[in-house]
């Protein structure tokens, strides 16, 4: 075969190139195809996905509000110092209403006192009020204009408000991460938060103790019900399976207000225990608008989640490995808890995975019948979304929360093993 | 050569067609934001159903997103695509909305319809205008009621029996914000309305209102959805609660269940429309039509008809008649009767623009305490 070697030695392919040219090209070829055909998924993740959710996350060090409505401001604010005590000299002042007069003529102005507002209480009104009047000043006399912005408003007297322009003014603020975690970013560096307005790091406690709590008693209920459907005769499998399935075809909403009706003080269980004789009329439960109540409704809305993972891992068991078991002497318990358990262990940590991380973010069940101590951070981000528009706060708690998932699941790959997880 | 020449035929059509838009035509389609249930069916029915027979061939799209409308018009907005005409809020939310530049300001005189007197339209509102973009449509209230059955011989006429565990023992539900229960609590603790929220404004009058909720801590249910009291209240799960007036009128006079009104000390809220700003122009020829019809002193007293909530002008107020189904005299039923107003407040907007956050932040800490 002297016509497929090149003079210099190298392989030639039937068409008179380089093997290796050749063998790279079909293989880039391939690659090419591969890609183009994963590309539409790909797509669609990249802009419905990750590129929302990265615009999310960096709203939480984002702040550019301050310097881009005052540019003239933070730049003189730039050689004063809260610590001595003194308010700012004339030309800060006289930097602020020129900013403010721009600001009140793009609408800027009210948008910045709501962002002040958040680290300063009283910020909304006075740069609303202080717009309205701003044009009046008089800026051509040379009369300081020091003394007529402190005559609008006197909180433009207090070093306090100066105080909180200049903390505020960086670029990119570590503010929403602090404030997230029960602390503020103030001239002095970071400060907790005075106790009567610490919640948040209580909320991320209670998320997670209490999507561990749900994801237990999803394991406890949920594993005899699989192994039931694994082991019936088919048909009596398929209908348990369509009760499984039943409630989660039904609506959410759906679900959770009649678990209202079903455990709240007047409704049907304390009814029933109260006409058995078992409770007084004074003493029905309180099993909702509490933990209780999340716990209970969570866990049969996210019980499917467990039983499909579970139920599809113990199908693939042999039930001969039992009787095998049994024929050499294990009792029914060795039996179970030695050969059975350990090969559906990657069941329940399939369906642990999945209600633990349904459950840390869920909002409209605990919204419901939570109550105030049965809400989750979600809850709370949600309020910062919607209603107080802090939405730099709500993607700083979205970030911790993720990071939270993260590492747990990082902590867990590591204690039992990622491979070690099947969904069937 | 043919398939060409339709393709140049059908663009130039298109052009044609958009230009003919751009000249004062109005859209023909409307997309109106609203609360959902029986407030949006009062809507649909005094405005928007007689609107359309006017109009044929305008198709009214409703969303019922009023409750998020602010973060969704932002989200709207900065994606750059709003895809509302119209949208129901809140007065509180209505001025967010103006102070971040996403509603329109509405020049009242030229936009809004007279009354039939000729007084203009910023008297005949009065001083329910509270913002310069925000359209006020009905006045409604956040008050109490009480089963009859549970309240023994004695019913309560004060808000004050909220805080009486010991005369009316029972839970009762408030909702799950400050607004409306930090006031309520220093009136019950023998602070003058006046003084209210100076005091509200220190850390000190903030810790007495919680202080005085904390005497009734246990003895409440939170509320965070406007039908949860009434479900509460039907299933006599509590003995009080407060909520919007025209749900408790539902539970009263449609439902018949054993519940009464106490309209002390009720709170006065704002609800209206506002129209995002930067809309296409055809959008806003159709909008600034629609508005100043639905807007006019007829039909907001037809409103009252459907859902018992006071009509925003002076001048509807007389033409208030019987509701639609039930044939009952609505008058009596509006928490604007004098009857019915004895003791009232009206939400405070700027003090709680002001407060709400540091308020709040309080308000959640002592609730998961």
């Amino acid at each position: 075969m002297s016509d497929a070697t090149a003079p210099d030695g190298s392989v030639l392919a039937a068409d008179g190139t380089p093997l290796k040219r050749s063998l790279a090209r079909s293989l880039r070829l391939q690659k090419t195809r591969a890609l183009l055909l994963v590309a539409p998924l790909l797509i669609f993740v990249l802009v419905s996905f990750i590129i929302p959710i990265g615009a999310m996350l960096f709203r939480s060090v984002e702040n550019s509000q301050v310097a881009d409505t005052l540019p003239l401001t933070v730049a003189a604010l730039q050689d004063w110092s809260p610590e001595a005590g003194t308010l700012p000299e004339e030309p800060v002042y006289a930097a602020f209403v020129t900013d403010m007069i721009a600001a009140v003529e793009a609408k800027e102005h009210t948008k910045l006192g709501t962002r002040l507002n958040y680290e300063q209480t009283g910020m909304s009104s006075l740069f609303r009020k202080s717009g309205r009047r701003i044009k009046r000043l008089d800026t051509e006399s040379g009369a300081p204009l020091k003394d007529q912005l402190i005559a609008v408003d006197k909180k433009w007297g207090d070093v306090e408000t100066w105080a909180t322009i200049k903390t505020h003014s960086v670029r990119y603020t570590n503010g929403y991460f602090l404030n997230a975690i029960d602390m503020q970013r103030t001239p002095e560096g970071a400060a907790v938060q005075p106790e009567d307005k610490r919640i948040l790091l209580k909320l991320f406690g209670r998320t997670l103790w209490m999507s561990l709590a749900i994801t237990c008693s999803c394991i406890l209920l949920g594993y005899p019900i699989a192994w039931l459907l694994a082991n019936l005769p088919a048909r009596k499998a398929n209908l348990l399976l369509i009760l499984v399935l039943l409630p989660f075809w039904t609506s959410l909403l759906v679900r959770t207000s009649a678990w209202k009706v079903l455990l709240q003080q007047q409704g049907v269980i304390n009814d029933i225990l109260v006409w058995l004789g078992m409770l007084s009329d004074d003493g029905r439960l309180i099993m909702i608008n509490n933990q209780t109540g999340t716990i209970i409704a969570m866990t049969h809305i996210l019980l499917p989640f467990m039983i499909l993972p579970m139920y599809s891992v113990m199908q693939t068991i042999a039930p001969s490995y039992l009787r095998a078991a049994k024929s050499m002497g294990a009792t029914n318990w060795t039996a179970f808890w030695r050969v059975y358990f350990p090969q559906s262990v990657p069941g329940i940590g399939a369906g642990s995975i999945l209600v633990f991380i349904l459950a840390i973010g869920y909002y409209i069940t605990p919204e419901i019948v939570g109550g105030t101590k049965g809400v989750f951070i979600s809850n709370r981000i949600a309020y910062h979304i919607s209603s107080s528009l802090n939405w730099g706060l709500a993607a700083a708690l979205g970030a911790i929360l993720l990071a939270v998932v993260l590492i747990l699941y990082w902590a867990y790959d590591k204690i039992v093993g990622i491979d070690n997880v099947k969904l069937g | 050569m043919n398939l060409t020449k339709m393709m140049l035929t059908t663009t130039a059509l298109t052009v044609a067609a958009a230009n003919a838009f751009a000249d004062g035509h109005m859209a023909d389609t409307m997309t109106a934001v609203s609360w959902g249930g029986a407030y949006q069916t009062s809507q649909q029915r005094a405005y928007t159903e007689p609107y359309m027979e006017m109009n044929e061939g305008l198709d009214v799209v409703w969303d019922e997103s009023s409750a998020e409308a602010v973060a969704k018009l932002r989200a709207m907005d900065e994606a750059g695509n709003v895809t509302w005409d119209i949208v129901d809020v809140v007065a509180a939310d209505a001025m967010r909305l103006c102070d971040e530049g996403l509603a329109m300001e509405i020049d009242f005189d030229t936009v809004l319809a007279a009354a039939p007197d000729g007084t203009s339209a910023t008297e005949d509102f009065g001083e329910l205008i509270v913002s310069d973009c925000f359209i006020p449509q009905i006045v409604y209230s956040t008050t109490f009621g009480y089963r009859t059955d549970l309240v023994g011989d004695t019913p309560p006429t004060s808000v004050c029996a909220v805080f009486d565990t010991e005369a009316y023992p029972g839970k009762r539900s408030l909702e799950k914000r400050p607004i409306a229960n930090m006031e309520w609590a220093l009136i019950c603790d023998g602070v003058g309305i006046d003084e209210v929220y100076d005091l509200l404004a220190t850390t000190e009058g903030q810790d007495r209102a919680l202080a005085k909720l904390d005497t009734i801590k246990d003895d409440v249910i939170w509320w965070s959805a406007g039908a949860d009291t009434p479900q509460y209240l039907a299933d006599g799960e509590v003995i009080m609660g407060s909520t919007y007036n025209g749900r408790l009128f539902s539970v009263i006079e449609e439902q018949k269940q054993p519940v009464a009104m106490l309209w002390d000390w009720q709170m006065f809220d704002l609800d209206g429309w506002i129209i995002p700003a930067n809309l296409p122009e055809d959008r806003l020829a159709r909008v600034m039509d629609f508005v100043k019809f639905a807007t006019d002193t007829q039909r907001l007293a037809d409103q009252a008809k459907y859902i018992s909530y006071g009509p925003a002008r002076a001048s509807s107020a007389p033409l208030v008649g019987q509701h639609a189904d039930l044939g009952i005299e609505m008058a009596p039923h509006m928490p604007t009767d004098p009857e019915n107003s004895k003791n009232t407040f009206l939400f405070n907007y700027e003090f709680w623009a002001d407060y709400r956050d540091d308020i709040d932040a309080k308000f959640q800490a002592w609730l998961a305490q």
